[in-house]
């Protein structure tokens, strides 16, 4: 039988890891290409200035970088120690742009960092500038092949399963790097790292604006940041991965819970904007919802229609009783009795076997599962709602906070009247957390979101847990939280210390705690 | 496509051993300075100085680790799951120790305080010990085999325990790693420092590797004479897609002395282990640290490469259930995939290699005290 407490604790543990990775993984997409914007402008114009901020913007830069490197670690080598099923199970497609993501994107941006901070005196003004390119290049490419990885978690493409080895096969390696949902996620995802650089920018110049010092260091900054910012943000709304949720039936499963959708509505279908989704009674109660709103996002269209979660629980229990034909065709398949009939009839079902791998849930032989753990197994291919429901929403509004701050930012910037708006100042001061809350929420959304499916309609993710003691992993995961919340605290108190003296710390003389406060 | 599939498995077998060595050499720089840092530097800049030369390049070597795993994922995805469920408790000690290390070498130096800069020194060797023993260790452990065996569904079953990976003879390879990799630090810090910590790391690098040459031939004699090897008595066309529950293995003293038998060149690589880190003494103590460090890239090299000889066909061996044993033949991914990982290796690893040699470049020369005010750590 499934060992349920060390299905949660992998969980819990690979959760947790993800979400604290990606604390400091959105703040090195976007600060990169910040900073390789500040160094093209010193580049161009010669004004030290933009070197200086350069320098300063990297030194924040590095103490977060190093962080999102040592929690990566533990990321690439989770799917192993933790999800060996899994990593049999799919290694044949999932390995490749973890793989070429080592080889084509980490390798770039890890090499070429080291020059950024220790090349100022080796490398020519040029020279320097094309090393910072490449780091934020590299960094963005990186984001490229996990993302691609991911995708192909949420929406399977280019590969077949194979009974002889028990496992998916790559059959079309350009179905799987151009999967759909792998290039919204890409937009989406690097544009809100740009999104959490630029706010960081933003609200720690704000932050010396407030105090009136480093002023025209603090200016410039925030001039770069409220211009980048503003096209990202934008970015991430209107290129924003809702699109992707009509890709695959995952995603579509997923866009129901979003909603906190339970019937199928006429189209367009009416978008939800609060209400209490109960997945016992299977409604949302309280619900204040929007005509139209939701079938025009989501198909982009008037009349496709959106299915709601009952439809898609009913559609799942036709799956799930083809996925025990497969599963009982694959048994026999494995026994031996390889005749050209039995290859044909599991060839034909063979997509729903994922299905019935989920009853394994309820019993292990699959086939002689009775009714109510059918209709029990089509319960679970829904994911509770409330997460994903109040995930989508607060990332929602986080985002449409920091719409309003970059329009005001861009605004007052270009009229040059930016250090009068103390209002503005303390908003962009504020807002730096709302990057964060989005992102974390984001990843909530989109993998939680994918339950009850590790590989979306071929592996659940109970099965694709190592064969392991929950005493193992409970102790993994007890490591894990002591080392990672003493790494944070360290960290935030280093990025604090170093935001808050500003400039000065790059011992150039010219800055406001140098005792020459007259920039 | 131009190979079959019997070839590009051994293809990939050489490619993972090709990453293996790209982390040795580069990233043993890293760990062996930092395993050092209390032998080598005494005073607290002493081992800013030693930190501050692998500074600009740490980053980019350690992703030889990260990418050699991301390989095995992609290339023997079976090797992957059942090694890496099978080490828990190792993995999750280099882990640990692996992730001290990035924010160590940049948080270090930034607040003054004694306490905070001896507790990272402290991390940070760990850092560079703990992992520079557990890999010798757990190569130890290929060779006796561990214990796991698959259910039909292919599911890898490991018998647990952390303490039964640990015994005399695994140490003994652990210090074998453990060994070699100080005396590349040690030339590293030679190559980059000067002064009392350069007369320092000549003579950690001369200690460590005469301990070297001790224990693996210790090893060598072990592994050959004293432990049972693993060989392949039936098993179906390899050049087919196969799982490991379809062979015969059986268990043997000398067994891993079968390759050696068949082709008797690869006495070569255990020959070279040897011969390459004593001419690195060598020029060590003639004041030649680039040659020396040169000449120990080649025992790396050769260290590797006598593992995976050895051991050939095998990648994990299993104690409990010699036939379920993981060989290259049957624990690697399908045709398709080896081919484009193939070809996606040969354009971009090139690529690598010269930006790497090119930042190297930059850096080069020592590190001298005055750079220590314009660190930007």
């Amino acid at each position: 039988m499934i060992n349920e407490t060390l299905v949660n604790l992998s969980r819990l543990q690979f959760a947790l890891t993800a979400l604290y990775h990606f604390l400091f993984v959105p703040l090195t997409l976007g600060l990169s290409f910040v900073l390789a914007i500040m160094e093209s402008v010193y580049v161009m114009t010669g004004k030290v200035i933009y070197k200086d901020m350069t320098r300063f913007w990297g030194k924040l830069f590095a103490i977060n970088f190093v962080m999102g490197v040592a929690t990566g670690i533990t990321l690439e080598f989770q799917f192993g120690t933790n999800w060996a099923y899994y990593s049999h199970y799919v290694g044949d497609i999932f390995g490749v742009p973890l793989a070429i993501e080592g080889l084509m994107a980490f390798f770039l941006e890890s090499t070429f960092v080291g020059l950024f901070f220790f090349g100022w005196d080796r490398l020519s003004k040029v020279q320097h500038l094309a090393v910072t390119w490449l780091v934020a290049l590299g960094s963005n490419l990186s984001a490229l092949w996990i993302l691609i990885a991911n995708a192909w978690m949420q929406n399977p493409v280019g590969a077949e399963f194979n009974y002889e080895t028990m496992r998916m096969e790559l059959s079309d390696l350009a179905a799987v790097f151009f999967n759909p949902v792998a290039q919204v996620k890409f937009v989406h995802t690097v544009a809100a790292g740009y999104v959490t650089g630029t706010v960081f920018v933003l609200g720690i110049s704000s932050y010396y604006l407030l105090k009136k010092r480093d002023i025209a260091f603090a200016r410039r900054s925030f001039a770069v940041a409220a211009g980048f910012g503003l096209a990202s943000i934008l970015s991430v709304l209107v290129l924003g991965d809702e699109s992707g949720y009509t890709i695959g039936e995952v995603q579509k499963t997923k866009l129901a819970a979003i909603e906190g959708m339970w019937e199928t509505e006429p189209p367009p279908a009416a978008f939800t904007v609060f209400g209490i989704p109960n997945d016992t009674t299977q409604s949302t109660e309280f619900a204040l919802k929007i005509p139209y709103v939701l079938g025009l996002i989501a198909t982009r269209s008037i009349d496709i229609p959106i299915l709601g979660m009952k439809d898609i629980i009913k559609q799942n229990e036709e799956k799930i009783r083809k996925g025990i034909a497969a599963f009982s065709l694959l048994q026999q398949l494995r026994q031996g009795e390889e005749s050209a009939d039995t290859k044909n009839q599991f060839e034909a079902v063979k997509d729903s076997l994922g299905y019935g791998l989920l009853l394994k849930k309820y019993t292990p032989n699959v086939i002689d599962a009775n009714e109510e753990q059918i209709h029990q197994a089509a319960l679970d291919t829904i994911p509770k709602s409330w997460p994903v429901f109040w995930g989508f929403r607060i990332m929602v509004g986080a985002g449409a906070l920091m719409l309003l701050l970059f329009l005001a930012a861009f605004y007052y910037n270009a009229k040059r009247n930016v250090e009068n708006k103390r209002w503005l100042l303390k908003f962009a001061l504020y807002s730096i957390p709302l990057p964060w809350i989005a992102s974390e929420c984001g990843w909530i959304v989109a993998e939680y979101g994918r339950q009850p499916w590790a590989i979306g309609e071929i592996l659940p993710t109970f099965l694709g847990v190592s064969s392991i003691s929950s005493y193992q992993v409970s102790l993994s995961l007890a490591s894990l939280v002591i080392l990672y919340t003493g790494l944070l605290v360290v960290e935030l108190y280093l990025m604090f210390k170093y935001a808050k003296q500003g400039p000065s710390t790059l011992g150039t003389g010219r800055y406001y705690h140098e005792g020459n406060a007259s920039s | 496509m131009i190979f079959d599939y019997e070839t590009l498995k051994l293809i990939w077998l050489l490619l993972v051993g090709a990453l293996l060595i790209g982390f040795a050499i580069t990233g043993g720089f890293d760990l062996g300075v930092a395993a050092s840092l209390f032998l080598v530097g005494k005073t607290d800049k002493e081992r800013q100085l030693a930190l501050t030369s692998i500074g600009p390049t740490w980053e980019g070597n350690q992703v030889w680790f990260i990418t050699a795993g991301g390989a095995i994922f992609a290339a023997f995805p079976l090797m992957y799951a059942a090694a890496f469920s099978g080490f828990y408790i190792a993995l999750l000690l280099i882990l640990v120790s692996l992730i001290l290390r990035p924010p160590g070498l940049d948080y270090r130096s930034k607040l003054s305080s004694p306490i905070w800069r001896t507790t990272w020194d402290i991390c940070l060797f760990l850092s560079g010990f703990i992992p520079a023993l557990l890999f010798g260790v757990a190569f130890g452990n290929l060779f006796l085999g561990i214990g796991f065996h698959y259910d039909n569904a292919l599911m890898p079953h490991p018998i647990e325990g952390f303490f039964a990976l640990v015994n005399p003879y695994t140490l003994l390879l652990g210090l074998v790693s453990l060994s070699i990799i100080l005396v590349h630090g040690a030339l590293f810090l030679q190559l980059k420092t000067s002064n009392s910590l350069n007369k320092r790391a000549v003579k950690i690098a001369y200690i460590s590797g005469i301990l070297f040459v001790i224990c693996f031939s210790t090893a060598w004699y072990w592994t050959i004479f004293k432990i049972e090897g693993f060989q392949i008595i039936a098993i179906p066309n390899i050049n087919e897609s196969l799982t490991p529950l379809s062979k015969e293995v059986t268990k043997g003293l000398q067994f891993w002395l079968n390759n050696y038998n068949q082709h008797p060149l690869g006495y070569i690589a255990p020959l070279l282990s040897i011969s390459g880190v004593l001419a690195a003494l060598v020029f060590s103590a003639f004041n030649y640290p680039g040659i020396a460090l040169f000449c120990n890239s080649i025992t790396l090299s050769a260290l590797i490469i006598t593992a995976g000889f050895t051991l050939f066909p095998f990648i994990l061996p299993s104690s409990t259930a010699p036939n379920h044993s993981l060989t290259i033949w049957d624990a690697s991914s399908s045709k398709l995939t080896l081919t484009w990982m193939f070809w996606a290796t040969l354009i971009f690893l090139p690529i690598v290699l010269s930006y790497t040699t090119w930042v190297f470049r930059v850096m080069r020369g020592k590190v001298l005290e005055k750079d220590l005010l314009k660190s930007p750590y």
